[in-house]
């Protein structure tokens, strides 16, 4: 046990940062199979474990972990599978530090176990030796399920209601599968390689997914409801939502969703190989303090730009990105520009962004919810040089499905509203993932495909 | 994929491809449009229904090549075929159910008049057409349109029909009275004229907007459009919109944004024809 206690944290082998942000490889290599072990020693295997409470869909931490210390990697494998459905993405993309890590023991004097990095080891080792279970397709239910978007929480969903035997068939609007994983999380956080072969898996496991179908435009929820015995809603809260500031039509400005959007989903920074070009500008300024904001300028410099930065009207202690992310855009090289508002979007006489009118604020007393709020402070107006804008103040549920659905119940943010199962005001209609919970995370909309399909598989059960 | 079944140069630089999509075919309505990804690599480019053969499952694209992604496209051939489409998208055509509508197609747009015309007919509403180009073989869907109405046809150089501008035509046709509704669409400087022309006369007046699209579904904000001093996404709250209320300039200016890149883009395709590594 001593010995247990005195090994450090493993620290995540990592691109170096002045080469990494000139490129779009995957900024961590991943453990090795010694660090691993190493690491995963460092767990004591506590009988009550705290960690497992803290992660949505309740992986059981110490028991995968216990496999990979005893260097045991396909029952790891075996075990974290049968919890999480997509580890290789959320060992990469979880906010640990506030989810399973923040309740590990190890915590308390120290450093915490390393969980989303075992966890993403794991996922990879199975992965690279195609280890991963093989999907199973069990007696034919003869019930048929819509899902409505091919995000993490569509994705779960449909895999789980595939293993329950039905008939699931999957409408993405977009040409390819995956949602934000793939047109909003960048490579270098998330390689879309991992999420292709997921899809595959599922596609393996009998799941069928049709691209370019817009649900509400190409067929309407009603449509879906005649055609199938239910349906799972999981279309995300993917509209942009701008700040209503003067100059924000500029040439130049860009909602971070069309910004990682041309980047990742459509290559725009291999064009002229890809046909769907991006801006590319010397001066960036980024404005939020979420994951989004931290990718959007990361991207940046990778495109090129001299200087990229962050404009958050908050402090570093108030931005909600993982902690890694903010690690990394400040070994990058990213500036962050705190406590600081735009008013105004500058443009010059042919339209162009040439720079952020911006007002100072201060945080006072804390609010309901427990954060600071900022209040600007009068008069004190500066401007930011930039000539390109990314705006990542936040996303929205888009109104495109549910404005043709009008008998949906919807709260007053425009998100749908669902009971302890996940269903909707329409028997039979089930909902989940971004367009319930408002923008989220990738766990809580697995947790909620995961769970929901679960509901689902009752409700068919019940119905005739 | 989706297979060509036909293809028919109208103009110079305008196709027409009859393209296999029948769920869009069945159910799209006027004023909307599919975006379509020719290939995988390939830009996501908005392009509007012009029409559609239910029973053959088809739709009809009529593609004005002005850069790489719609040179690419005209180049396709029958038994071609596009890898995405995906639509119908956009808010259907606000159609006048009687009365007698004036329809103005400038260039490419008289493609995307003509699926507002046929509503139009089908409602029992008259409809007159003025549609013009550059000279005469610019003229395009001239025969379409005469199936649906009157059509004045017009040409820059007079050789053919009219010597002048739609607006001119239009004009003449307003001042002899009894239209009830104007729909415009074509190059944003003739929307312009047009909405100009009618303003005073305070006849309602549809235009159809062509701002940069990426996914057009209102996730990207990149359809951005001023109308009536509110921002609006042209994919989801459009593509039609009061010509009246539409700020024209910011529309012109933003369509601007990819033109060094997109000039640099069609070079670089243009060598690779003119080399010989492309058709
Ligand atoms: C840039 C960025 C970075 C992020 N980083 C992190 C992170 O590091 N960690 C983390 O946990 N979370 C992160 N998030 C949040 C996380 O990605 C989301 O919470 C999660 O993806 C939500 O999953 P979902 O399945 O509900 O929706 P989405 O992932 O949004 O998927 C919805 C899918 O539905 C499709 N769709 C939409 N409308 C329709 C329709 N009408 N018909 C058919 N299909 C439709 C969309 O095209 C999309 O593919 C990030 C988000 C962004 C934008
Ligand atoms: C709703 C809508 C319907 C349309 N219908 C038709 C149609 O029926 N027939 C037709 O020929 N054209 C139509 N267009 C215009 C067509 O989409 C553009 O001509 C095409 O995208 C140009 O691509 P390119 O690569 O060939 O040219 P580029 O060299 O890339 O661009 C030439 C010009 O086309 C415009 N453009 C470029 N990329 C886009 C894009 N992704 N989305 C929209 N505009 C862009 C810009 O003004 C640009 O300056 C429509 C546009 C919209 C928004
Ligand atoms: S899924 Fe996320 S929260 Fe749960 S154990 Fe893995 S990294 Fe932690
Ligand atoms: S709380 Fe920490 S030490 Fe305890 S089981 Fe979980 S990971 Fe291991
Ligand atoms: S094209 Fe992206 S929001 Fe309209």
């Amino acid at each position: 046990m001593k010995e247990r206690l005195a090994i450090p944290r493993q620290a995540m082998p990592e691109q170096d940062a002045t080469d990494r942000n000139r490129n779009f490889q995957e900024v961590n290599f991943g453990f090795t199979e010694q660090i691993a072990m190493l690491e995963a020693q460092r767990c004591i295997q506590c009988k009550e474990p705290k960690c497992v409470a803290g992660c949505p869909v309740m992986v059981d931490i110490p028991r995968f972990i216990r496999f990979v210390a005893e260097g045991d990697f396909t029952a790891a494998a075996q075990s974290l599978l049968g919890d999480n459905a997509l580890p290789a993405v959320t060992g990469r993309v979880c906010p640990q530090e506030t989810q399973c890590e923040i309740e590990c023991i190890r915590g308390v004097r120290g450093a915490p176990v390393a969980i989303g990095h075992l966890e993403r080891f794991v996922a990879d080792w199975a992965r690279q030796r195609g280890a991963v279970p093989a999907a199973v397709s069990p007696a034919v239910s003869g019930r048929k399920v819509a899902v409505v978007g091919a995000g993490p929480a569509g994705l779960t969903a449909a895999g789980e209601l595939a293993k329950s035997g039905h008939d699931v068939t999957i409408y993405e609007a977009l040409h390819q599968p995956g949602g934000v994983l793939v047109y909003g999380i960048p490579e270098f956080r998330l390689p879309k390689r991992i999420v292709d072969q997921e899809v595959g898996r599922l596609q393996q496991a009998g799941v069928k997914i049709e691209c370019n179908v817009v649900i509400g435009r190409t067929y309407t929820l009603p449509e879906l409801r005649e055609r199938f015995d239910a349906v799972f809603i999981a279309n995300g809260a993917g509209l942009p939502v701008f700040m209503q500031v003067p100059g924000e039509n500029l040439k130049g400005v860009y909602s971070a969703n069309e910004y990682l959007t041309r980047v990742n989903l459509m290559a725009a920074y291999e064009f002229p190989q890809a046909d769907t070009p991006v801006l590319l500008r010397r001066r960036v300024a980024v404005i939020g303090g979420g994951n989004v904001a931290m990718d959007s300028a990361r991207t940046a410099k990778r495109l090129g730009a001299d200087s990229s930065m962050i404009v958050y009207r908050r402090t570093r202690q108030e931005m909600p990105a993982r902690a890694e992310e903010v690690h990394h855009a400040e070994q990058e090289g990213i500036r962050f520009e705190l406590l600081a508002a735009p008013v105004e979007v500058l443009g010059d006489a042919q339209h162009w962004v040439t720079g952020l009118k911006c007002v100072r604020m201060h945080l006072g007393e804390p609010d309901a919810s427990g954060r600071r709020s900022p209040t600007a402070i009068p008069n004190s107006e500066f401007t930011l040089e930039c000539d390109l804008v990314v705006v990542a103040v936040g996303t929205r549920a888009n109104p495109l499905l549910t404005a043709t659905c009008p008998d949906l119940k919807l709260n007053r943010r425009g998100n749908i509203e669902v009971d302890t199962d996940g269903m909707t005001s329409l028997p039979g209609v089930f909902a989940g993932g971004d367009i319930v919970r408002g923008a989220a995370t990738v766990i809580l909309a697995m947790g909620d495909g995961k769970r929901t399909a679960r509901a689902i598989d009752r409700y068919l059960a019940t119905k005739r | 994929m989706h297979l060509i079944t036909a293809r028919t140069q109208l103009s110079p630089n305008v196709t027409r491809l009859e393209v296999v999509a029948p769920r869009i075919a069945e159910i799209r309505q006027p004023g909307q449009f599919v975006i379509v990804r020719r290939a995988i690599g390939a830009e996501r480019i908005p392009l509007t229904i012009a029409d559609a053969d239910r029973q053959a499952g088809t739709i009809a694209l009529v593609i004005q090549a002005v850069g790489k992604s719609t040179r690419e496209l005209v180049a396709l051939l029958p038994g071609g075929t596009i890898q995405d489409i995906s639509g119908p998208l956009g808010m259907p055509t606000e159609l006048i159910t009687a009365g007698r509508a004036l329809c103005i197609g400038g260039g490419v747009g008289t493609a995307v008049v003509h699926p507002i015309a046929q509503g139009l007919q089908r409602r029992g509403v008259q409809v007159v057409s003025v549609i013009g180009g550059r000279s005469r073989e610019w003229v395009i869907f001239e025969e379409e349109l005469r199936r649906l109405g009157e059509v004045l046809v017009c040409t820059d150089d007079g050789s053919y029909g009219r010597k002048g501008f739609v607006t001119d035509v239009a004009r003449e046709v307003l001042a002899a009275g009894g239209v009830d509704i104007v729909y415009a669409v074509g190059p944003v400087p003739m929307m312009r004229a047009v909405a100009n022309l009618t303003r005073p006369l305070n006849l309602h007046t549809i235009v159809s907007l062509n701002p940069v699209m990426v996914d057009g579904t209102g996730m990207c904000g990149g359809c951005r459009v001023s109308v009536g001093g509110e921002t609006k996404f042209a994919c989801v709250d459009g593509p039609e919109f009061d010509g009246h209320q539409v700020d024209f300039d910011l529309l012109w200016d933003r369509l601007g944004t990819y033109r060094t890149q997109e000039q640099h883009a069609l070079s670089l395709h243009e060598e690779a024809c003119r080399v010989g590594l492309k058709t």
